[in-house]
């Protein structure tokens, strides 16, 4: 299929098919339309988990809004033009890292946000795209699998904003941040026994870590993990509420805007991070595997993309994307439902917030302008 | 870029990209499986046990307090009822840190320690989640100072109680008792359920023995709360049942004429009515206001209260035993009569004292230290009762002999607890040769004899018991559980006649005539009291030496005098052909029956005419 379409001269591919809206403005229609349908049922849940209220749905709305613009901007820039900007991008990146530790604002003991003129934002959030585009540009000229040299450079990009992150400190962000880089890296089809090298690491260096490297309260959130018992009104207060609102709504759920531990206040931040007890209390495993069914769908249209594309740096760009894209999924529901440690990572496109749902749709951004550049690179 | 696409292998980085591609579907598919088979045994395995720990979560089994019975003299004055107070409590659970808060809540309002010392040991035993009182009867200004501070004082909370109050604190004070806040030595022997949510008990008093009417029946409520713990809807309702109300037989215009009588002197009064038994004025005085103990009253009011020298706590209506002194002489006439031993003509000769065979002491009359002789050379029955003569009766008590004079005058309840409803009473003393030898292992002297014949020596009675044996002599012949409660909720009542003594009509008839004689009688020892009466009076004066009162008393030096004065006594019953009022009073050190007399005339008339008479 891609075969027939990469031999067709380039004016008669217009002349025999004229381009619809969609492939003129790069638009990957099937994306699209997933997305949209969970931006639905995200802003559905999102009322209830915000306690009836409009005004905070209008607020995500509008987020979503800006989210939608900038994937359809972000989808109009070719991908080549990416990958030139790609370093550039990365070094302001790593300048804003540094001017958070400087000038930066913080709250509840951790410094994250710059102030711009009222307008407060997280450099840390720009680096969970500039990261992944950043290694696969490195990584995109060499011969691939990369050799090791090319994978020490691959990790010393990632390794300075991730340190510089975890300085501030946002544990869960650096490793994200770590996650969405090592996946270039994986997708470029690193040797297995260098990630086998890595686990082994990993495991080796959890004691020097829990003893040096994590603080006190990172710490307690692993020790509630295991034992949320312990602390019954403290820090275990949330996991326990969370597993009862998703134990509670069984099958069918107690129905929208019935699930008492939410809108009751027993369940902390049902609008944000938590949000997804909220869906499971009020509309039972029914809405868990709808939800699952639509981000599974979207994982498979990425990887789908990342096949199709033409280039390297399209194909491990899109990889890794969509494998970070996995990652929040997996990270949140994982935490909600008491299996991971607590760490701020949202429930992608369906948690209120709008710096996530911005980062997020330019994401998705990114992979339209891979799904729509083929013809392009092929001329190229 | 064209010179590094020879050297990059296209084909070989694309299956590279596929077989990695699809390592990383095999790992995503897995990794959410993990994910759904978790959400799969929280939400279809385990479903149970969180929807019950759900419901659990919202729903809060509230206990909903009774309100206490009310508590209403005879003509349905209010005597105890019950008002809205606020009460400060602090939900442990919900509360960041308890020292910080109860610190903050110091500084915005006065915090007692002994407030705080109940508030610890009720915290100890408090359910999770449960409002624990910390401050009763918060003023006007005070709960406005924790309105504004509430959003900074989470598991803090503002409820409205009923409490008692009694309108007629000092007047009722040992009538109704009162209650008190329940202390940790009480809430082991309480039935937990039926008391979640009340924070008050009778502690003495009607109040303390008809408690369990009084209290009622818990209620519960069902509600659904919010994490914050306010109630936001209920779902299921029992209503509690309100204690019953109770009718007091006594009368507030009795109990304000026997207490402004008694004024400053220490006494108690009691009143009964022969036809029912219940109790028309019970006043032990100095009173106290029962108020303060409602809400735990503070430590220095308290002491002031405990170690005052007229121990105005301590009830002397029913705790207070005192030797009867010449109010047993009608009882002592009955016991002649009735034995035998004496007609109302059978005269003893008085010369003003008496002596035993073959005993040189003298047992001196009290009339030999005024007249220098007796009360008249050959004294009868109704002289002796009416100008209350030893002699006669030291004779009669001779004849008698102690044992016989228990088995007369045991049945007039003497010696025994009246069994009137209410709390802490004592039983006094009727002395027998059996009693000496279990009280005292001492074997019983013929003097002693004597000392009892005019209710001296070992003999003591409380107000109560007087009043009762009053009663028996009113009645003639009937002995009954004093009463002070009329109905429960609108149910009489009974005050159960529980002895009968058989006696001679005529032996009444002379006993009544020589009581009438100590009123109405020209040489009759009260007969101050008939000045200007509408009525016929049957009474006895009596005079009760002091021995030594309240053994924990402290005596100021001038006091001491004082309180060795006598006591004085009297025992009346009216109108006599058909008594509606049979009372004793009693008068701490007031020297003789002439302090106590003019007390019972008060109540009488008060009883008997009415108001305008009582001033």
């Amino acid at each position: 299929m891609s075969d027939y379409v990469r031999q067709l001269p380039h004016g008669s591919s217009d002349l025999a098919r004229p381009p619809s809206t969609a492939s003129r403005f790069h638009i990957d229609v099937p994306l699209l339309v997933l997305l949209l349908t969970l931006t639905a049922l995200g802003l559905t849940v999102l009322y209830s988990g915000s306690g009836s209220d409009a005004g905070a749905v209008v607020r995500q709305g509008r987020y979503f809004l800006v989210g939608y613009v900038v994937m359809i901007v972000a989808a109009q820039i070719r991908l080549a033009q990416y990958m030139r900007w790609a370093p550039w991008f990365y070094l302001v990146g790593i300048g804003l890292l540094v001017a958070v530790i400087f000038v930066g604002v913080g709250a509840k003991g951790a410094q994250r946000w710059l102030s711009l003129g009222g307008f407060r934002f997280q450099p840390s959030e720009i680096l969970k795209l500039v990261v992944p585009m950043t290694v696969a540009w490195f990584l995109a000229e060499r011969i691939l699998p990369p050799r090791f040299q090319y994978i020490l450079g691959s990790l010393v990009i990632i390794g300075i904003p991730a340190a510089l992150i975890l300085k501030q400190p946002d544990l869960g962000t650096a490793l994200l941040i770590a996650a969405s880089g090592m996946f270039v890296v994986f997708m470029a089809g690193i040797g297995w026994r260098y990630i086998l090298g890595a686990v082994v690491l990993a495991g080796a260096s959890m004691w020097p870590a829990w003893m040096f490297v994590l603080k006190d309260y990172q710490k307690q959130r692993i020790l509630t993990l295991l034992n949320p018992e312990s602390d019954k009104l403290g820090a275990g207060w949330n996991i326990i509420q969370s597993k009862t609102a998703i134990g509670s709504g069984g099958w069918a759920g107690k129905g929208w805007t019935q699930g008492t531990q939410s809108q009751l206040d027993f369940l902390p931040e049902s609008h944000t991070d938590f949000i997804i007890a909220v869906l499971a209390e009020e509309f039972g495993l029914r809405g868990v595997l709808l939800l699952l069914s639509l981000y599974i769908l979207i994982l498979l249209r990425g990887f789908w993309i990342g096949l199709r594309a033409q280039t390297s740096y399209g194909r491990m760009l899109a990889g890794s994307l969509t494998l970070t894209f996995f990652v929040y999924i997996f990270v949140n529901m994982g935490m909600v439902a008491g299996l991971l440690p607590v760490v701020g990572v949202p429930l992608p496109l369906v948690s209120a917030g709008g710096t996530s749902v911005v980062t997020l749709m330019a994401g998705f951004g990114l992979l339209m302008a891979v799904a729509t550049e083929r013809r392009a690179v092929g001329t190229g | 870029m064209p010179q590094y696409i020879a050297l990059k292998d296209s084909h070989r980085e694309t299956r590279v990209y596929s077989a990695r591609t699809i390592t990383a579907i095999a790992i995503v598919f897995g990794l959410l499986s993990i994910i759904l088979g978790r959400y799969y045994s929280l939400q279809i395995t385990h479903f149970d046990t969180y929807r019950t720990q759900s419901d659990r979560n919202r729903v809060q089994l509230q206990p909903l307090p009774p309100r206490r019975g009310l508590i209403y003299d005879r003509n349905g004055v209010l005597l105890a009822d019950n008002r809205p107070s606020y009460i400060l409590s602090v939900v442990r659970e919900r509360v960041n840190d308890l020292d910080t808060t109860l610190a903050e809540l110091q500084t915005m309002l006065p915090i007692s320690e002994s407030d705080l010392d109940n508030f610890q040991k009720k915290l100890k035993r408090s359910r999770p989640y449960e409002a624990v009182p910390l401050r009763f009867r918060l003023t006007e200004e005070e709960r406005a100072q924790l309105a504004v501070n509430r959003h900074n004082l989470p598991g803090v909370v503002v409820d409205a109680q009923l409490l008692r109050h009694y309108p007629h604190g000092v007047l009722f004070s040992h009538a109704l008792g009162y209650v008190g806040r329940i202390n940790e030595q009480e809430t082991w022997d309480l039935d937990e359920t039926d008391y979640r949510g009340t924070f008050h008990i009778g502690k003495v008093g009607v109040e303390k023995f008809y408690e369990d009417t009084l209290h009622g029946t818990v209620g519960y409520q069902n509600v659904e709360t919010n994490a914050h713990g306010r109630v936001l809807r209920v779902l299921e309702r029992f209503d509690p049942v309100p204690g019953a109300d109770l009718k007091l037989h006594l009368d507030i215009r009795l109990q304000k004429t026997a207490y402004e009588a008694l004024g400053e002197q220490r006494g108690a009064v009691v009143a009964i009515d022969p036809a029912t038994g219940g109790i028309l004025a019970l006043v032990s005085t100095p009173g106290f206001d029962t108020n303060l103990f409602v809400n735990g009253i503070s430590s220095v009011q308290y002491s002031a209260l405990r170690d005052s020298p007229d121990v105005p706590l301590f009830n002397r209506a029913v705790q207070g035993q005192y030797p009867p002194g010449s109010t047993v002489k009608p009882i002592m006439g009955m016991a002649g009569l009735e034995s035998g031993l004496v007609t109302p003509e059978t005269t003893v000769a008085d010369p003003g004292w008496y002596r035993l065979p073959g005993d040189s002491r003298r047992y001196r009359d009290w009339i030999l230290k005024i007249r220098g002789t007796g009360h008249a050379p050959q004294v009868a029955l109704n002289m002796a009762i009416a100008e209350s003569c030893d002699v006669y009766f030291y004779d009669l008590a001779r004849r008698l002999t102690i044992d016989r004079m228990y088995d007369y005058m045991h049945p007039y309840g003497l010696g025994e607890r009246t069994g009137v409803d209410t709390t802490n009473e004592r039983r006094g003393v009727l002395p027998s040769t059996r009693w000496k030898r279990e009280a005292m292992a001492q074997p019983w002297y013929p003097g002693e004899t004597l000392s009892a014949g005019i209710g001296q020596g070992y003999m003591l009675t409380t107000p109560m018991q007087l009043a009762v044996a009053t009663n028996v002599l009113a009645t003639r012949g009937e002995l009954r559980q004093p009463r002070l409660v009329s109905q429960v909720d609108g149910e009489p009542v009974a005050a159960p006649l529980i002895g009968q003594v058989e006696a001679r009509p005529e032996n009444w008839d002379s006993v009544h005539q020589a009581m009438r004689a100590v009123v109405h009688g020209e040489r009759g020892s009260a007969r101050k009291i008939a000045k200007g009466i509408q009525y016929e009076v049957a009474g006895k004066t009596g005079t009760a030496q002091v021995i030594g009162i309240a053994q924990n008393a402290v005596y100021r030096e001038e006091d001491v005098a004082e309180r060795h004065r006598n006591h004085g006594l009297f025992i009346a019953f009216a109108p006599l052909q058909a008594p509606t009022i049979a009372i004793a009073v009693i008068v701490e050190n007031g020297g003789g029956s002439s302090a106590a007399y003019p007390i019972a005339r008060e109540v009488m008339d008060t009883w008997l005419i009415g108001d305008e008479s009582a001033g």
